[in-house]
């Protein structure tokens, strides 16, 4: 049979999983931790601390600044040395939280041991709460709070609850890790998900690279099935290796066969996707009570001796990743925060890390750097690439002209920025990067539009 | 350390311009040495002066004309220039063979803008040059050297032509040529026209290499073989069969190599089979009705010029909208 994957276009780049074999390793305390008060989609937080303020490992230090907003937690104990902007990756400043470390001191109340605990509580209102109080976000990139996710909008209603295990990006091996290391969790988080969002059926979406994640996950469900009927419902999707397989709308479509239109949330076909990173952080927070503090991260690439994924708290800076594995390599000109397909670049190795932060990539000149530019040969080939179903050659063409109008009437809105189109095209054209800029002035005329009405 | 910002995707897919054009011309390299094992050194000539000259007019152009960095580096002149040479009669004089890659690359490529904005296929703009200029040379042709039975003048297309003409069924002519001996070795026609396998075999390799698609070619096979049927249905004494107008001619060269050129071919797959059916009703309607022989250059030059029409007609389904 044909494994399921979505329908329109998308790229195989070559998987490059070397860290796979890595188990995830605790990351040495740093000495201080940076944490951004705006590391979530929405409303910047509100700090709840001032200078001087001593703290616990997990003690709420901002909260939400909106609804579409998110907690943040101490992610070490020691004192509040400063509140003030720091440069972040790219080097734009942004509100910061620095903790200077004294110890490792937790908040009382939180279970840090490795007992798995299965017992799921039936008050769905106190569980989203809880989710909401222990400042998660969705850890697959988009870092949407969750409990906003959570909370169907009235008149809409959810009918499948997906969990994103495709990790199709390549090298990124943090999802994969955690689903074999930590399947129990993972599997209980969903059973949580899934419970507050009305006992619907749940998928855990797989790609055929990751065939023992996809074996234990099976396991794991068939023994926690025996324990609990709260685990009923939940079945494992071993999906086609293709990119963008783990975008939201693609999975939906791959998964559900239904297509999200254009400017609409998942849950207007009745879904919800919740990354393996996500699910798991719902588990510690509603059975441990540990709120996000720390996540995985995989550190990787070719020219980097000592491949590791690692458990990071938030706020770690990246230097300080980089030289406990050994430093930066020679030939690495590059340094990526995520994978190579949608990852970002970054400018500031003082940065610290983010809830969302999967991924510290390194790639060396010859991986990494673009060719020079040729005259479009009109292959199509970044149309066939496309999973959105546009046309990369001609929206740049309407991007470097300027026409706004006819950039919106060919859907340059739509444009997901996975990167498939730069990454086929022959002629080495920078397309995304001139689509992008269209796509924010298509996106700028349909706000203004909306808000004159 | 000096780091490296720059926007995502960090990595590239192995493809670029020239190592596309390169495949191109890997496909085309079995029916070339075909055409050489079959017509001797002449061959060798005209394919040798095709390809330099339109590699030297594209290098004169660009540097000395355009005053630009020269583009010869992407390969695309040499498919030019192989898919010209394989379109000519091997007994083409030498200066014949200059004149139409002065017209193909001067002309149809650069006048344009270079590659990727010419509207018309360079090399058919030059076979079609050279066939209204100089019509006796273009339309000699002489059965393969290594050959007892060789023979002047005829190929089975343009023997069928004259008998259209003079009144003869076509079937006296057709039953000549064995579908067999016309897969592996057409008697008489161009290079490019005499080996079908060698043709099939390339187009095969551009496929599985997934540098074109097959929905044109097949797109025009499929009508040829239809409109055919038809015609041969109503009047066998009069229309050729579907198998015989298959092989013949130069309809697997241009159905496999010319029609499926990326800049001069719709983008979008629906595209790209009105455009293959297009080509394949011309082809017939030339073939059956017209005054040559031959209709499949002139069909693809037509059907070139209704591809920014088809580019904006045939768009793919979009994401999530109806």
């Amino acid at each position: 049979m044909r494994k399921p994957t979505f329908s329109i276009g998308g790229v195989h780049p070559h998987d490059s999983k070397i860290s796979r074999e890595c188990r995830i390793e605790p990351m040495p305390l740093p000495d201080s931790a940076f944490l951004a008060v705006s590391q979530h989609i929405g409303a910047p937080a509100k700090p709840l601390v001032a200078v001087g303020d001593k703290v616990k490992v997990g003690q709420p230090i901002a909260e939400p600044g909106g609804f579409v907003s998110a907690y943040i937690h101490a992610s070490v104990s020691g004192t509040v040395k400063s509140i003030a902007p720091r440069a972040d990756l790219a080097g734009n400043p942004v509100m910061t939280i620095e903790i200077a470390r004294e110890g490792d001191e937790w908040m009382e109340g939180i279970d840090q041991s490795d007992t798995l605990v299965t017992d799921i509580p039936d008050d769905n209102k106190a569980l989203l709460e809880k989710i909401k109080l222990g400042g998660i976000v969705g850890l697959g990139g988009a870092t949407f709070p969750t409990h906003v996710k959570l909370s169907p909008p009235p008149g809409s209603k959810c009918e499948r609850l997906i969990i994103n295990g495709c990790e199709c990006e390549p090298y990124l091996t943090s999802d994969f890790r955690v689903l074999l290391e930590k399947g129990e969790q993972v599997i209980v988080g969903a059973a949580i998900l899934k419970q507050v969002l009305g006992g619907v059926p749940c998928t855990v979406a797989i790609e055929e690279n990751k065939p023992e994640a996809i074996a234990h996950i099976n396991e794991v469900i068939a023994k926690l099935q025996k324990l609990s009927p709260k685990f009923n419902g939940i079945e494992v999707m071993t999906m086609k290796m293709r990119y963008p397989q783990g975008g939201e709308k693609q999975l939906i479509d791959a998964v559900m066969h239904r297509q999200v239109g254009s400017g609409a949330l998942p849950i207007s076909v009745g879904a919800v996707v919740q990354n393996v990173g996500t699910a798991l952080a719902v588990y510690d927070m509603v059975q441990k009570n540990k709120p996000l503090i720390d996540n995985t991260v995989t550190v990787t690439g070719e020219c980097f001796p000592h491949q590791a994924n690692l458990l990071v708290r938030v706020g770690t800076p990246l230097r300080s990743i980089l030289e406990h594995l050994g430093g930066i390599p020679e030939e690495a000109v590059k340094v990526i925060s995520g994978g190579p397909m949608m990852g970002k670049a970054v400018a500031n190795l003082d940065a610290a890390t983010l809830k969302g932060t999967g991924a510290l990539l390194l790639l060396t000149e010859k991986q990494t750097a673009r060719k020079e530019e040729g005259p479009c040969i009109r292959c199509g080939k970044c149309a066939e690439a496309c999973p959105m179903g546009l046309e990369p050659f001609l929206l740049q063409k309407l991007s470097r002209n300027g026409d706004v109008e006819a950039l919106e009437a060919n859907a340059a809105q739509d444009c997901i920025e996975c990167g498939c189109c730069l990454y086929s095209c022959p002629a080495n054209i920078p397309l995304l990067d001139i689509i992008r800029l269209g796509k924010a002035d298509a996106m700028k005329a349909i706000r203004d539009r909306a808000a004159k009405k | 350390m000096n780091i490296l910002v720059s926007p995502n995707p960090h990595i590239h897919s192995k493809w670029s311009t020239r190592s596309l054009m390169t495949d191109v011309v890997i496909a085309l390299l079995p029916a070339a040495i075909c055409s050489v094992v079959f017509y001797g050194w002449r061959e060798a000539l005209v394919l040798a002066v095709s390809v330099l000259s339109c590699v030297g007019f594209e290098w004169l152009i660009t540097r000395c004309l355009m005053k630009q960095r020269s583009t010869i580096c992407d390969m695309s002149a040499v498919v030019t220039g192989l898919l010209l040479g394989m379109n000519l009669p091997f007994t083409t004089p030498w200066w014949m063979v200059m004149i139409g890659a002065l017209v193909a690359i001067g002309i149809a490529k650069m006048t344009f803008g270079g590659l990727g904005q010419n509207v018309f296929n360079p090399a058919l703009v030059g076979r079609v040059f050279l066939l209204v200029s100089f019509p006796a040379v273009m339309t000699t042709w002489v059965g393969p050297v290594h050959f007892a039975d060789a023979f002047t003048g005829s190929t089975p297309l343009s023997s069928v032509n004259e008998a259209i003409l003079n009144g003869t069924p076509v079937t006296e002519i057709t039953s000549q040529y064995s579908y067999g001996s016309m897969l592996l070795a057409n008697l008489g026609g161009s290079a490019g026209e005499i080996c079908a396998l060698a043709l099939l075999l390339g187009f095969v390799y551009l496929c599985v290499r997934k540098v074109i698609k097959p929905w044109i070619t097949l797109s025009i096979f499929a009508t040829v073989a239809l409109t055919s049927l038809i015609f041969w249905g109503i009047d066998s004494a009069r229309f050729t069969d579907p198998a015989f107008n298959l092989l013949s001619g130069g309809l697997i060269l241009g159905a496999c190599f010319m029609a499926t050129d990326y800049v001069t071919s719709p983008m979008s797959t629906l595209g790209g089979i009105i455009f293959g059916v297009g080509i394949g009703f011309l082809t017939m309607m030339i073939r059956y009705f017209g005054s040559y022989p031959e209709g499949v250059s002139f069909a693809i030059l037509i059907m070139n010029a209704f591809v920014p029409l088809l580019n904006r007609w045939c768009k793919q389904k979009k994401f999530g909208r109806a």
